[in-house]
């Protein structure tokens, strides 16, 4: 339903951009066999997959401006790709266009102790970062669960979060600046070694930007030192609702956890039958608080936690004894969205954001839309940003199931929207969440985005038809929403 | 305490018909910073009152005329600040001013800026249109990051109605120290204590004494305070360097901004210079000539604003390459395609 239309390259113009390519990088810098190009069919929202017409990996900005020349030349789109794991549908190739790997862009070029920066190439691997920070006793921050295999490119482009932006941020928030190329291959720098650069602030908005505004082919990311100390607690609740009100107790009592998360009942049983965390599988919901700082901190922070946690109803409130404890209630966290993909053959996850005071009764309402859709659904999110992922459990194999299963999606997004909240916290929009983005923005808004869209590339070439949907593209959708007695979009045809 | 939006759009669409460009103003605290920009007034200030505030939820929203010492008390009666101290430079400071010139405060190298605190934005564009982006929550990628975009804008882009901006705990303990040193070893100090996990949350280095300050639970500064060491002063230089109110302000000499890596080294230009923010932010006051001052911060990794006392219609900002001020031209046209907002304020092509 949300894949954009399948277009295909006329042979004899295939033939010429590749003949073109050939001509400008080095041999295997250009996969044109079926092959060669089905690594490159979909990324992490796999229900998507089409072959590109071709696949390039270059390795030098020269050649990427090569690329960019011979695709303006043919009028070719240019779909950018870092590691793949996106999922949202933001890399899915399009059968006439250019898919651009970025994977051989992986070095790292400088690790700067003094001013705590990192100057990486896009293709480098989030954690990787971290890891050659180490030595300085510094890290990189922003870790979200795919760390192992995200590029940081990606991680720009999709203004990637972690477990740990409560307290550090997202993307956004630690780094200071990029080169990039625009469509039209020329090299831009933004922001840079300094805490701002001049001029607007191209570097918010090429940040979670999904490839459509600009390649970005350098990376100066913050890096902070690591703290001395590192504790987590585990709390077990009787319901949902409790473990929220938890939640907005230890910031109402001014503590601003590491990492805040919950898991409800589904979602503890499956991620214990996986990594057996020793997870409460009784428990209605489960809260992992994170804190550090210096020894000082966390031990004063802990007691107060603690304390909140038994207060708010917690029917068991555990502290990690050890690193290896640690590491173990984290396990079940982390590998959460595996642990549910070995209890159903297919799962969804969705992306919502609220204001967390509507947890309880957005939970609810998901559990009666579970019913509704005779779909089961497991939650774990960012509770201290109100960062939802529901899990839709379907069988893709089963007829209709897909389609209900984004129906589903599709209606809890809604709700996000509906209480003041928003269809992606940090996913993005790519091509599964066009119809939604309809909802929550208004035609002069989506106008608005597609007219700055325009000023970076004013041919459409980087990523056309991912995230923002065309006006009559939400006409199709049939989502036309009334608010306030107006309809929107209602200079365009009813479908 | 209303909403003017309809006021302003007219505003707006009339100066549309008319091509006759606007003057956004807010309470004019920040009138003195960028350049020189004619037009009509567009008056912000009636626009004012803060239409949501859940302190749980750590997000303040308000209309853009609101001043900054209310939103600021308000926060304080909840135990609450604005992490990124913006800088008031006069009693009329507002929410929308605040966002639009974009600066920070002592604790932005360790608690984020303006920017960074932003979640959402109602603006009117260049056609008198409202439009909304982002919202209230922490996260959000839906669309392009219109509101970040604001921030530093200087009103050149489209007249900020609304914000929403996320806030955080007052700290429990704050407590500053001073040292005497001389600037070689003060910077080398401020550097070896930034690479540890310390609650630091300001620095200020003058004429051979530091200043560092610590926020956080009572213990936590009480024990870094001690790894630290130095004399703990009881008047703290914090909200007097934020608004520029330390005698080494008080110049009829031009005043410049240096954003720099913090570990650049003293970039040697005739005048006194004040560092802040572990050496990202230096404050120079010097009459040497702008081009040369210019080269020689671009020469280290930074840029240059010549924020006091440059001639109305000089060049204020650091100058872009050329294909960088295309883009913004185009960003520009993107979002107010007849130039009427604050024309020449930034740059003098914008
Ligand atoms: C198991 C799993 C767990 C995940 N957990 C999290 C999580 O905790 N938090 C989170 O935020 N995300 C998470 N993700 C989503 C995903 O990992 C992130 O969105 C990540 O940033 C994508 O990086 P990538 O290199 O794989 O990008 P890709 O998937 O290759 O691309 C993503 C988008 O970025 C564009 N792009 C890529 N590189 C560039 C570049 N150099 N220049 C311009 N555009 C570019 C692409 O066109 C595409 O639109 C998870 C994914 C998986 C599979």
């Amino acid at each position: 339903m949300n894949a954009p239309a399948e277009v295909l390259l006329a042979p004899e113009l295939r033939r010429a951009l590749i003949a073109d390519l050939r001509a400008a990088l080095p041999a295997t810098a250009v996969l044109a066999e079926a092959e060669e190009l089905h690594p490159y069919e979909c990324d992490g929202l796999s229900a998507y997959r089409r072959l590109p017409a071709v696949a390039v990996l270059p390795e030098s900005v020269e050649q990427v401006q090569a690329v960019l020349r011979v695709c303006r030349e043919h009028g070719v789109p240019v779909v950018p790709r870092g590691a793949g794991t996106g999922l949202s549908g933001g890399a899915l190739p399009l059968s006439n266009g250019v898919l651009l790997g970025l994977a051989r862009f992986n070095r790292i070029l400088a690790i700067d102790p003094d001013n705590r920066i990192a100057r990486v190439q896009p293709g480098v691997r989030n954690l990787a970062i971290s890891e050659a920070a180490a030595v300085h006793g510094l890290y990189y921050a922003p870790d979200p669960s795919s760390q192992i295999a995200c590029s940081i490119g990606g991680n720009v482009a999709e203004n990637s979060g972690g477990v740990h932006c409560l307290k550090y941020g997202l993307t956004v928030h630690n780094v200071l600046g990029i080169k990039m190329l625009t469509m039209d291959g020329e090299l831009l720098e933004l922001g840079g070694a300094s805490l701002d650069g001049p001029g607007y602030d191209l570097l918010a908005l090429m940040t979670g930007s999904e490839g459509l505004l600009g390649i970005v082919i350098e990376v100066t990311v913050r890096l902070l030192p690591k703290p001395e100390r590192t504790q987590v607690l585990l709390a077990a609740y009787a319901s949902v609702e409790q473990a929220g009100e938890a939640v907005a107790a230890i910031i109402a009592n001014g503590i601003i956890p590491a990492g805040l998360e919950m898991m409800d009942n589904p979602a503890i049983r499956a991620a214990e039958d996986f990594v057996h965390a020793g997870y409460p599988v009784e428990a209605e919901a489960i809260l992992l608080c994170e804190l550090d700082g210096t020894n000082a901190e966390v031990s004063e922070a802990i007691m107060g936690v603690r304390e909140l946690l038994l207060q708010s109803g917690a029917t068991e409130v555990r502290t990690a004894t050890d690193e290896a404890q640690r590491q173990k209630f984290w396990a079940g966290r982390k590998g959460a969205f595996p642990a549910v993909g070995r209890i159903s053959p297919d799962y969804y996850c969705m992306d919502g954001t609220i204001p967390r005071q509507h947890l309880g009764r957005v939970l609810k309402r998901i559990a009666q839309l579970s019913g509704e859709y005779g779909l089961k659904v497991a939650n774990v999110f960012h509770a201290g940003d109100g960062n939802l992922h529901p899990l839709i459990l379907f069988d893709a194999n089963r007829e209709g199931e897909l389609e209900r299963a984004e129906a589903f999606g599709t209606a809890i997004l809604d709700l996000c929207v509906a209480v003041g909240g928003t269809v992606t916290g940090e996913h993005g929009i790519g091509i599964e969440k066009l119809a939604p983005m309809c909802s929550q923005f208004g035609a002069a808004e989506l106008e608005q985005f597609h007219a700055l869209k325009a000023a970076f590339d004013p041919a459409g070439l980087l990523n056309p038809g991912k995230a923002v949907p065309t006006l009559h593209r939400c006409a199709e959708f049939g989502r036309m929403h009334v608010q306030g007695g107006e309809l929107r979009f209602p200079e365009l045809p009813r479908f | 305490m209303t909403d003017r939006t309809r006021e302003l759009a007219e505003q707006v669409r009339q100066a549309g018909i008319q091509r006759t460009p606007l003057c956004i103003r807010g309470g004019g605290s920040k009138a003195f910073h960028g350049r020189n920009s004619q037009g009509e007034p567009l008056e912000m200030a009636g626009h004012a009152g803060v239409v949501s505030y859940e302190p749980t939820e750590l997000v303040i929203t308000a209309r853009a005329g609101t001043p900054l010492t209310e939103i600021e008390a308000l926060l304080a009666e909840h135990n609450q600040v604005l992490p990124f101290e913006p800088p008031h430079f006069g009693a009329g400071a507002t929410l929308g001013g605040m966002l639009a010139a974009g600066l920070s405060g002592p604790r932005r190298p360790w608690s984020g800026s303006v920017r960074d605190a932003v979640l959402g934005v109602k603006i009117l564009n260049g056609r008198g249109e409202p439009l909304g982006f982002g919202g209230q929550v922490m996260k959000n990628v839906a669309g392009y990051d219109v509101s970040r975009l604001m921030a530093g804008s200087l009103g050149t882009l489209g007249v900020i109605l609304e914000t929403s901006i996320k806030v955080l705990p007052r700290p429990a303990a704050s407590l500053t120290l001073v040292q005497e040193l001389d600037a070689a070893r003060a910077a080398r100090r401020v550097l070896d204590l930034g690479r540890q996990p310390l609650p630091l949350s300001g620095s200020l280095y003058h004429a051979g004494r530091l200043w560092l300050r610590l926020c956080g639970g009572e213990q936590g500064v009480a024990a870094a305070r001690q790894s630290i060491g130095g004399e703990v002063v009881q008047v703290p230089v914090w909200q007097a360097v934020r608004d520029h109110a330390l005698p080494f302000f008080q110049t009829e000499s031009p005043l410049w901004r240096l954003s720099l890596p913090a570990a650049a080294p003293d970039p040697a230009l005739p005048g006194d210079i004040l560092t802040e923010w572990g050496g990202a932010q230096r404050w120079l006051v010097s009459d040497a000539a702008p081009e040369a001052i210019r080269t020689r911060v671009q020469a280290l990794g930074g840029h240059a604003t010549w924020f006091r006392g440059h001639p109305p219609d000089g060049a204020v900002f650091h100058p872009l390459p050329a294909p960088l001020l295309a883009l913004h031209r185009a960003v520009k046209q993107a979002l107010d395609p007849l130039g009427l907002f604050n024309p020449g304020r930034l740059y003098p092509e914008l």
